[in-house]
């Protein structure tokens, strides 16, 4: 075992290198790059691609992920989907990984604070927020302000995950005074409860509120405005393959990718 | 630290030996290997996470992490609604276990199933189950709502009904097994002797198989006093009415994980000081 790791490991140094270089390469040149990725000769690639990405690119990734299988055979993308504080904790705990797609530059700092990426993260997405409310709007919602109506249940993310803090911040810029009925863990609570029917609404983001399928209907505020999320995503420092991962990270940036993201709900970067 | 070994169930009036490791009584002193290995084993993997949370505790800051209101708030709720929970338990769990002990109905074996699905079953849908059933628009929540303008979700009561449902299967289960263990001839006598049986379970069941419903509640009390999953789901989380210290310790999780030791810290110590002092009143009452 860990034979193994140090062999790779070695390994890993030079393209570790080349994997900065490249990433600062790509992160200075616009993001036309990749479409042309097929005449340049590149190196046939193979193995598992491991991605951490945040829970509300699931739908999006997962496409990418059979699209990247069908561009290079003999890869696979494995996938894991979680709130972006606890991923960004696993890697810090020394998770292997390749690819770190997180839900706000808050949790991917938690990573380069910690030198784990391999470059400088690079915005590949953003996210705004909604309210989302019972199908049919019965409520007649329309800016936040109607949010503090008396007899109105309405839930937020807590503060200490990203969709919280965006809500948080909406609010501040609304000046909007708003006590909700409970501060959820993540935004797949939040929509919960308003999918059940047990609160009226909640401040979610529009890709959650796209995800729902027509379980709620999405309501746009313009105070969302002020608090636009921005999706960062990095190469990982010690990642096993970062050959592949790069040419992910490549197709998550290239026009194919962003068109996937922007039927998912996502604002172009 | 003392090994918190479970209370004994059937509790007789024997002489008890203080919480001595010592093996065998009399006879053979020697301790066979292999059971003794895989036994330490046991006790260093139960152990030695608690004391990683010991050794990484941020000390320094503790005290001033310890006076914020919130943590205090958290606690307080925490213990509040862990012993309503328990209560509850114990009000409905005593007679569902006597019923599944001590009567012969078709389907028992199913019934005892079902009592302990709620132990498998992954707290977050237990919650979400719960909010199907008792939810504003939930099966029977419809009704409390409309006819009684009782609302759970999102109350403090949300949140003793949410502990009581994944505690209730320890209690049912342990007072059950205690049942089946106590000798029956005892509630036959007294009710040959004129005794109703209602009466005998009053007065003789009860008292024969008290050890053992005290087991199940302090298992059912801890069950409750650190269920996450159900509670956040069906109560959600509110500072004061519906976060209880679990909650509390994993948003702390998010963005500042020293607080959430020193959070855990704080129910660890609770928990094992409740615990040890409600040990001492059993092992001197018998």
């Amino acid at each position: 075992m860990t034979r193994s790791v140090r062999r790779t490991r070695r390994t890993l140094k030079p393209a570790g290198v080349a994997a900065v270089a490249l990433m600062a390469l790509s992160a200075c040149s616009s993001s036309d790059s990749s479409t042309d990725r097929a005449d340049k000769p590149a190196p046939k690639l193979s193995g598992t691609v491991t991605v951490l990405a945040a829970a509300s690119l699931k739908e999006s990734f997962t496409a990418l992920g059979g699209e990247f299988e069908k561009q290079h055979p003999g890869t696979e993308v494995s996938f894991s989907f979680g709130g972006s504080d606890s991923l960004a904790a696993n890697i810090t705990g020394g998770a292997p990984a390749d690819v770190f797609a997180a839900a706000s530059p808050k949790t991917m700092a938690i990573v380069t604070d910690r030198k784990e990426t391999a470059g400088t993260p690079a915005t590949f997405v953003r996210n705004r927020l909604e309210i989302a409310t019972v199908p049919g709007n019965p409520h007649k919602l329309s800016s936040l302000k109607d949010l503090t109506r008396s007899g109105l249940k309405v839930v937020l993310c807590d503060r200490t995950v990203p969709c919280g803090a965006a809500a948080q911040k909406a609010l501040t810029a609304g000046k909007v005074k708003l006590t909700p009925v409970s501060y959820e863990q993540d935004v797949k609570g939040a929509l919960t409860k308003v999918e059940l029917k047990e609160a009226d609404a909640a401040v979610v983001y529009k890709t959650d509120v796209k995800a729902a399928h027509g379980k709620v209907a999405g309501v746009e505020f313009p105070e969302s405005a002020d608090a636009v999320n921005d999706y960062p995503i990095a190469l990982l420092k010690d990642a096993p393959n970062a050959e592949a991962a790069k040419a992910f990270i490549a197709l998550v940036r290239s026009a194919e990718g962003q068109r996937v993201l922007s039927g998912a709900g996502f604002l172009k970067p | 630290m003392t090994p918190l070994d479970e209370p004994g169930a059937a509790a007789g009036p024997r002489t008890r030996r203080p919480g001595h490791l010592r093996a065998g009584t009399g006879g053979r002193r020697g301790v066979p290997l292999p059971l003794l290995l895989p036994g330490l084993l046991a006790l260093a993997f139960l152990l030695l996470p608690l004391l990683a949370l010991l050794v990484r505790a941020p000390w320094r800051s503790l005290p001033e992490e310890l006076t914020s209101m919130e943590v205090w708030q958290a606690l307080e709720l925490s213990l509040v609604t862990a012993t309503a929970a328990t209560a509850v338990c114990l009000v409905l769990g005593v007679p569902l276990a006597w019923l599944l002990a001590r009567t012969d109905f078709p389907g028992r074996g199913l019934v005892r199933a079902l009592v302990t699905l709620p132990l498998v079953l992954p707290p977050v849908v237990g919650g979400v189950a719960l909010l199907l059933a008792l939810g504003r628009n939930g099966v029977i929540g419809k009704w409390l709502d409309s006819w009684f303008g009782i609302t759970l979700p999102f109350t403090t009561a949300g949140v003793v009904v949410a502990e009581a449902f994944v505690a209730l299967p320890f209690l049912v289960i342990s007072v059950e097994g205690t049942l089946r263990a106590a000798d029956p001839r005892y509630e036959e006598a007294a009710t040959t002797l004129g005794a109703s049986r209602f009466t005998a379970f009053r007065r003789v069941t009860l008292p024969l198989i008290a050890p053992g419903v005290a087991a199940g509640a302090v298992l059912a009390w801890a069950r409750a006093l650190g269920e996450f999953g159900a509670t956040i789901t069906f109560a959600g989380n509110f500072p004061g009415r519906t976060q209880t210290m679990p909650l509390a310790v994993y948003l702390a999780l998010q963005n500042d994980p020293e607080a959430a030791v020193s959070l855990s810290l704080v129910l660890l110590t609770v928990s094992i000081a409740v615990l040890a002092g409600l040990r001492d009143r059993w092992t001197t009452t018998s």
